[in-house]
This record gives C-alpha cells, sequence and structure tokens, in this order.
C-alpha cells in the first residue's frame, strides 16, 4: 500500500482503548502514554511491511505491554520478551491475542481514561486540554494553536494536570453503578464544556474553532458507543450534532456573527441535522427525560423550521420551561426570556428578566438580549447603556462587533426618526 | 447478475474523518459508479448513520427493542452498492477499484432477490 494515512486514522481511532488499557496495567499515566506511543511507531514499522492488523487495538495494548515489561526487566537484567514481529507472524496470533485481551475491561477502561481528564480538582481548561492529549492524542503544538496560547504555556498546563492527577487517586476499581454512573456525568460535561470552547470561544479573536467541536463529537460519539442506551448521552450526542449543523452558517466572510434568525439556513449540514434528529427519537423512547435531550430538543425545533419565521418559538418556550425545572439556572431563565419575547412580546421577556440583574451582573449575553428587549420597546437610551454593559463583557472581539452593529442601528433609526439622539 | 457491494468499517475511525477526507473517498468512488451508472448497471446506493443512531429489534414471541448494535464489534456495515456485472470477478475488480487506499473492507455478495422498491427517496 502506498497511502500510510491510514496508519495514522487506524492509530488515533484505537488510541483511547489501548492507551485505556494500558493505564489499568500500569496503573501510571506515563508509563502508559510511553508505552502507547513506542507501540505506534512499531507499529509505522510493521503494518505496511505485514499489513493491518485485525484489531488495531489489541494489537497495540498486547506490543505496548511487553515493551513496557520488557523495559522493566531490562532494568532488572533479565533475559528481554520476544518481539512483537514474532507473535505478529504467527498465522492465528491476533485471534488468541483478542481472546487474551479481557474484552468485559473494555468500556471501564475506556471510561477511567476519559475520567482521568475530568478529576474535580481540575480546571475546566486543564480538564479539556488533558483529554484532547491524552483520549484524542492530539499533539501539545495542536492543543496550544486551539486554545490560542503559546506551545510553552500549554505544555506547562498540560504537566500540571497530569501531576495532579497522578497525585489523586486513581479509581482503578471496577466501578460500581452507581459510580459509574457518576464518571459518565463527570465527563458527559466535560465533552459538552469542550464543544462549548468551540462553539463560542472563551477569548481571542477567534469566534469559532471548529477542530474543537469536532473533536468534542468524536468523544460524545465513543461515549455513546459505551453507553448507547443511556438517553442523556444519547442527547448529548444530539445536541452537539445539531449545533454543530449550524457552523457554517454562523459567521459571515468576514468573521461578523451571524444571529440564527439571519442565517441562510441552506448552508447548515443536512446530513449532521438529520443525524440529530434521530438520536432525538431514539433517546425519547426510553422516557427518560434530562438536561441534554431537552436542549437537543430546543436545537431540534431550530432545525425544523426551513425559514426563521417558522420556528415554534412555543415549543421552544415550552422547553426552556422544563429545563428549567431540570436544571434551575439563570442562564436558563434568559434563554427562555427570549423565547417568551416571541411568543408574549417584549415587555413579558423583560419582566422576565429583571431578577436575573444580580445573578447575570457579569454575563455578557444578558446585556445583549436586555439591549435588544429595550430596543425592541422604543427604549433607545436604557438600550444604548444595556449594550455599552455588553461591549464592555465581550469575550472576543466577534461578539464585540456584533454589540456595536446595534447601537449603530440604534443610532440611525433615532436620527430617521428625528427625535432624540442617542449620544454617538 | 446483480451484486451487492457491503461497506464495512471501523465507524469511529470514518466519523473520526475531516470533512475533506470524507468528500475525497466519496469523489474517488464516485470516478467508479459515475462510469457504471452511464452503462446503466448501476442500482441503489446507500449509506447508513452511525451504529448509535439504530436499534435492534430481537425477534420473539414478543419482539424485544433495543439500542444497539454493542461496541464489541470491530467492524460496522456503514453502506452498500447494488452493481450489475457480467461475472463475481468484475463484481470483486469494482469493489476493488471503489476501496484502493482506503482501510475498511469490502463485502461482494451476489443478489437473490431484488425489488426496486416503491420510490422512497
Amino acid at each position: 500500500m502506498t497511502d500510510v494515512c491510514w496508519i495514522d486514522e487506524a492509530l488515533t481511532a484505537a488510541r483511547p482503548q489501548a492507551l485505556g488499557a494500558l493505564l489499568r496495567y500500569f496503573r501510571d499515566l506515563d508509563t502508559a502514554e510511553e508505552a502507547f506511543q513506542e507501540a505506534c511507531l512499531r507499529a509505522l514499522k510493521n503494518w505496511p511491511v505485514n499489513g493491518p492488523p485485525r484489531d488495531p487495538a489489541a494489537w497495540l495494548i498486547l506490543v505496548g505491554r511487553n515493551i513496557a515489561i520488557d523495559e522493566k526487566r531490562r532494568q532488572k537484567r533479565h533475559e528481554p520478551l520476544p518481539a512483537e514481529e514474532l507473535v505478529s507472524d504467527l498465522e492465528d496470533a491476533e485471534a488468541s491475542l483478542v481472546e487474551r485481551l479481557d474484552s468485559t475491561h473494555y468500556r471501564d477502561d475506556l471510561l477511567r481514561l476519559l475520567f482521568v481528564c475530568c478529576h474535580p480538582e481540575l480546571p475546566a481548561t486543564q480538564q479539556i486540554a488533558l483529554a484532547l492529549r491524552l483520549v484524542s492524542g492530539l499533539s501539545v503544538k495542536e492543543i496550544a494553536r486551539a486554545f490560542l496560547v503559546s506551545e510553552a504555556a500549554m505544555e506547562q498546563r498540560i504537566t500540571r494536570a497530569k501531576r495532579r492527577v497522578a497525585a489523586a487517586e486513581v479509581p482503578f476499581e471496577t466501578p460500581g453503578a452507581v459510580e459509574r454512573a457518576e464518571r459518565v456525568a463527570a465527563v458527559a460535561a466535560m465533552i459538552y464544556l469542550l464543544f462549548n470552547e468551540g462553539y463560542s470561544a472563551s477569548g481571542g479573536t477567534v469566534h469559532v474553532r471548529v477542530p474543537l467541536c469536532e473533536e468534542a463529537i468524536r468523544l460524545a460519539r465513543l461515549l455513546l458507543r459505551l453507553f448507547p442506551g443511556e438517553p442523556e448521552i444519547i442527547g448529548l450526542t444530539a445536541l452537539l450534532l445539531l449545533q454543530h449543523a449550524r457552523a457554517p452558517a454562523r459567521l459571515d466572510a468576514d468573521g461578523a456573527i451571524i444571529l440564527l434568525e439571519d442565517q441562510d439556513r441552506g448552508r447548515w449540514n443536512r446530513v449532521l441535522i438529520a443525524e440529530g434528529l434521530a438520536l432525538i427519537d431514539k433517546a425519547l423512547r426510553h422516557r427518560r427525560p434530562g438536561a441534554y435531550q431537552v436542549q437537543a430538543a430546543i436545537a431540534g425545533v431550530h432545525a425544523h423550521a426551513a425559514r426563521s419565521e417558522d420556528t415554534d418559538w412555543n415549543e421552544i418556550d415550552q422547553l426552556y420551561a422544563a429545563l428549567e425545572r431540570l436544571q434551575p439556572s439563570p442562564v436558563v431563565t434568559l434563554n427562555r426570556a427570549v423565547a417568551a419575547g416571541k411568543v408574549r412580546g417584549p415587555a413579558a421577556a423583560l419582566a422576565m428578566i429583571e431578577p436575573l440583574a444580580a445573578p447575570l451582573a457579569g454575563y455578557f449575553h444578558f446585556f445583549g438580549v436586555k439591549g435588544a428587549l429595550l430596543m425592541q420597546l422604543g427604549r433607545g437610551d436604557e438600550a444604548r447603556v444595556a449594550f455599552d454593559r455588553a461591549i464592555a463583557l465581550a469575550n472576543t472581539t466577534a461578539e464585540a462587533a456584533h454589540i456595536r452593529s446595534h447601537i449603530d442601528r440604534l443610532i440611525k433609526d433615532s436620527e430617521a426618526r428625528g427625535g432624540r439622539k442617542v449620544s454617538a | 447478475m446483480l451484486y451487492a457491494i457491503l461497506c464495512y468499517h471501523d465507524e469511529a475511525e470514518v466519523c473520526g474523518w475531516p470533512q475533506e477526507k470524507d468528500d475525497a473517498v466519496i469523489a474517488k468512488r464516485r470516478v467508479v459508479t459515475n462510469e457504471l451508472a452511464a452503462k446503466g448497471k448501476l442500482g441503489p446506493v446507500v449509506r447508513l448513520m452511525p451504529t448509535n443512531a439504530a436499534s435492534t429489534v430481537r425477534s420473539g414471541p414478543e419482539p424485544l427493542v433495543v439500542d444497539g448494535p454493542f461496541a464489541e464489534t470491530k467492524e460496522q456495515l456503514l453502506g452498500l452498492y447494488i452493481v450489475d456485472c457480467a461475472t463475481q470477478e468484475e463484481a470483486v475488480e469494482t469493489a476493488r477499484r471503489m476501496g484502493r487506499d482506503e482501510s475498511g473492507k469490502f463485502e461482494v455478495r451476489p443478489i437473490r432477490y431484488f425489488a426496486p422498491g416503491s420510490g422512497a427517496t
């Protein structure tokens, strides 16, 4: 085979499972990572000659384990184990090899690997960086580029995160049902954070970072393969697919934000939408609603509307009400107010968000929504104050520019009406 | 004779492809299917959503619906082509050309019965 990029893809796909198993054997992240790295190097030499193994993950686990054990023995001046070439030359070696791997560990190995990245002591950005490094196998350079920080700073961030994880007790026992459910929830939250980091960047000049979104979707699919009957994981995957489907329409050629209602819906990714909607249907059959499912359903209502004026805002309002019950938060109420504003008018929406002023005093979107509602009510001066506050709180230049365009419109409208000028 | 060319691959790998790679694979295969279509030898072409979107109905006195298929299988059926070939050799050659430089597998299976359906698209 002339093209060796299939090896890279196979190694990336096998990475979570192989690294997860090696972590279980050696109970040490560094040893597991080194063993996996070494096994990959051997794969690059071996696979082009012998062809791909039937089960790449099993091959990498066995070879990685041999390398690490061999290394330990060498340190004790013992005889080395036979090389993996001898193993993989045997016709049926892989079959017995697969059997030797304890497949019942598969799910918990992967979950553990994902879970060590979500240690509660780690701040969210470190959790995400660690997951991208360990599970996705992105290089430090790639992660640094995604977060718009220097390679040295990211290297330090990941090293620090690893040290903290190593110092904490990594749970190696097979988890019980309750513990497993808690781990799944923690991992789901981390994946959601990773997606949000890509979807609405927390800083800098780039507003959407597609590779982070794609990586989050890959991890969600991975988690869903482990727990195919878990409606919230189905919901999470659906949510990410539906949100990501809009990515091609969210920014204009200059990188300016295009609001949902102004987006060219022809540019939404119909393949991702179809899959997301199919997953929602599937999750609903379980009749165990949860926050991810409801958020996915909201995204689904938008996806169903061919034009923005076809949006069923009443349905969205009700779904947000359900989300408020499942996961009460001022941000959810703020979002509900936007839907309520479409159904019951801007005055009702403004009344809904009034109590949120204190908890959301530092939240960009609160002032963006407040300003827009005031603008609709013709209260230009108050709108201007809210928009000024929003600009001060904007996380990216695209967010700030978007609000500035509202202010420009206010000024223009006010001049057109010949009324009292909004001070520029 | 009609043949089904069934596409098997590790869906974790295929779902991880960036869009450009996905487009490139489809474009490469389309070279082959366009030739077949021009000769009137191409039947339906199907690409399936990932198995995560699937449910399995286990038959029995009281059929059981489960989420699945489960993760243990290494390769999943991701799509299929129906082609009209004179010989099995020709069908295999078609699959060989479609899959050049890819890492999945094609199963070439003669079709026993084929109904074109009622026009669902």
